[in-house]
């Protein structure tokens, strides 16, 4: 799997940090997020499709 | 395209809940999101935008860039006359609306509010008490629901509590679709005027909150002081009504399924209670206003012929399960945008009767408290007595904006 991240679209809800913490973080200035993973082991995938299915402001896209 | 469309006969927007149905989405909205992805509503002026009735196109169409939520755009659906207070960010389009928005957004990361987890469970711990020690009966709407955000707003913001008075009741008036236009462009001013003397206060004194900081960016030239001063308006509101809302709703919720009540109350897994708080915010409406965008061109939704270039209005949320779906499968995607219940789940029925709990209920109290969802709180959960009556859903006074709970009616 391989994520990436928009963080133009980001709107720093932090669902993303929330669902999958080894994958996603929040810059401390602003909440943006940042990609921690761009490439997450099989046992996070389902954590990393919540993150995406939740993001308010549809800024993770996944290729699987 | 508009004048295609009969709009003779549109339903009013918003619309009313069922007396009987508190928890639910108008019968109308329901009605409608059954039959069509796409209606026309009737707003307070007279005008007739099309309401997108379901979730997915919704989800959709609020990342398409070919809408706007510029209110000062020809056709934008506006819940309300204008104010001569500045827009709020949450008005504008990006580039603007990021910029702004982007100066606020660093008290709300994940780390930074599970860091006032122990000041807000002071907080709710310390209100509890009261209630707990106090007459009886108490009305957990004024003792609990709007205390606690409104001083979590207030450490946050740097707002003095004793004014909270003031500012609790100029804003439940602004977002009170029941007063007068004038009345609300009032409550509006005076308001902005008092964020305005605030943030001039802390551009000679700055402390350590959000206000301060917003002050720094004055003194930078990033933004100007009405745009600060509506900044504090709007995280003011934000900040309390909705939280407000939320724990009284998710406690009437919650002692409408006393079997989720009783899974919350006796577990001590945070996830299983930060779950539950998300549930909540799923299950319960607390905004009748909608999303609303004007589309800058012609947009085909759910592929069919419905290009709208007037204002139209993304809807209500759609809810899963719907009413009655009692044993169905929790939903892949999250119909609010949030993560799925994890463990209490609610029910998606119609709710016959609301009960008001009292003594303090502080059990689901405890867990019905959203002050964001990652601070669903532990502390004194299931603490005191817990007793409830049920009342016909007469015995809750639900105002069209705020739920309140008349103690008159409760043992």
């Amino acid at each position: 799997m391989k994520v990436t991240i928009d963080q133009d679209r980001c709107v720093a809800s932090g669902q993303c940090v929330t669902a999958a913490t080894t994958v996603f973080d929040q810059r401390d200035e602003d909440g943006i997020v940042v990609l921690l993973d761009p490439n997450p082991p099989g046992e996070l995938a389902d954590d990393v499709r919540h993150a995406a299915a939740v993001c308010p402001a549809l800024a993770i896209t996944l290729t699987e | 395209m508009t004048s295609t469309i009969d709009s003779t006969g549109a339903p009013g927007f918003p619309a009313a809940r069922a007396a009987k149905c508190p928890f639910d989405p108008p019968p109308t909205m329901q009605a409608l999101r059954e039959r069509t992805p796409l209606a026309r509503v009737r707003l307070w002026d007279g005008t007739t935008p099309w309401l997108v009735t379901r979730y997915a196109e919704q989800r959709v169409l609020l990342a398409d860039p070919r809408v706007s939520a510029d209110m000062t755009r020809p056709g934008y659906p506006s819940p309300a006359p204008i104010s001569d207070a500045p827009i709020s960010f949450i008005l504008m389009d990006d580039p603007e609306h990021a910029r702004l928005r982007r100066m606020v957004t660093a008290p709300f990361t994940i780390k930074r509010v599970e860091a006032m987890r122990p000041a807000v469970q002071k907080i709710v711990d310390d209100l509890i008490d009261d209630m707990l020690t106090g007459p009886k009966p108490v009305d957990l709407v004024q003792a609990l629901a709007l205390p606690m955000p409104s001083l979590v707003i207030c450490q946050l913001l740097g707002v003095p509590y004793t004014d909270h008075d003031f500012f609790q009741e100029h804003s439940s008036t602004m977002i009170n679709r029941d007063a007068e236009p004038e009345q609300r462009r009032d409550a509006a001013g005076r308001l902005f005027a008092y964020l305005d003397e605030l943030i001039g206060e802390k551009l000679t004194e700055p402390g350590d909150d959000l206000l301060s900081g917003l002050t720094e960016r004055i003194r930078t030239g990033e933004l100007t002081r009405p745009d600060a001063a509506q900044i504090g308006v709007l995280m003011l509101i934000a900040g309390h009504e909705t939280t407000a809302n939320m724990i009284a709703l998710g406690t009437l919720a919650l002692l409408e399924h006393p079997d989720q009540l009783e899974l919350l109350r006796d577990s001590n897994d945070p996830k299983l209670v930060a779950g539950a708080v998300e549930e909540l915010l799923r299950y319960l409406h607390i905004t009748h206003n909608g999303r609303r965008r004007v589309a800058l061109e012609d947009i085909e939704i759910a592929g069919g012929d419905h290009p709208c270039r007037r204002g139209h209005h993304p809807g209500q949320r759609h809810r899963e399960p719907g009413p009655g779906d009692l044993l169905r499968p929790r939903p892949a995607r999250h119909p609010a945008g949030r993560p799925p219940a994890r463990g209490v789940r609610l029910r998606g029925a119609p709710v016959p009767r609301a009960a008001t709990g009292t003594d303090g209920t502080p059990g689901c109290v405890q867990h019905a408290v959203p002050a964001h969802p990652h601070v669903a709180t532990g502390g004194r959960a299931g603490r005191g007595p817990v007793q409830t009556r049920r009342l016909g859903v007469r015995g809750v006074r639900a105002s069209r904006d705020l739920v309140t709970l008349p103690p008159e009616e409760t043992p």
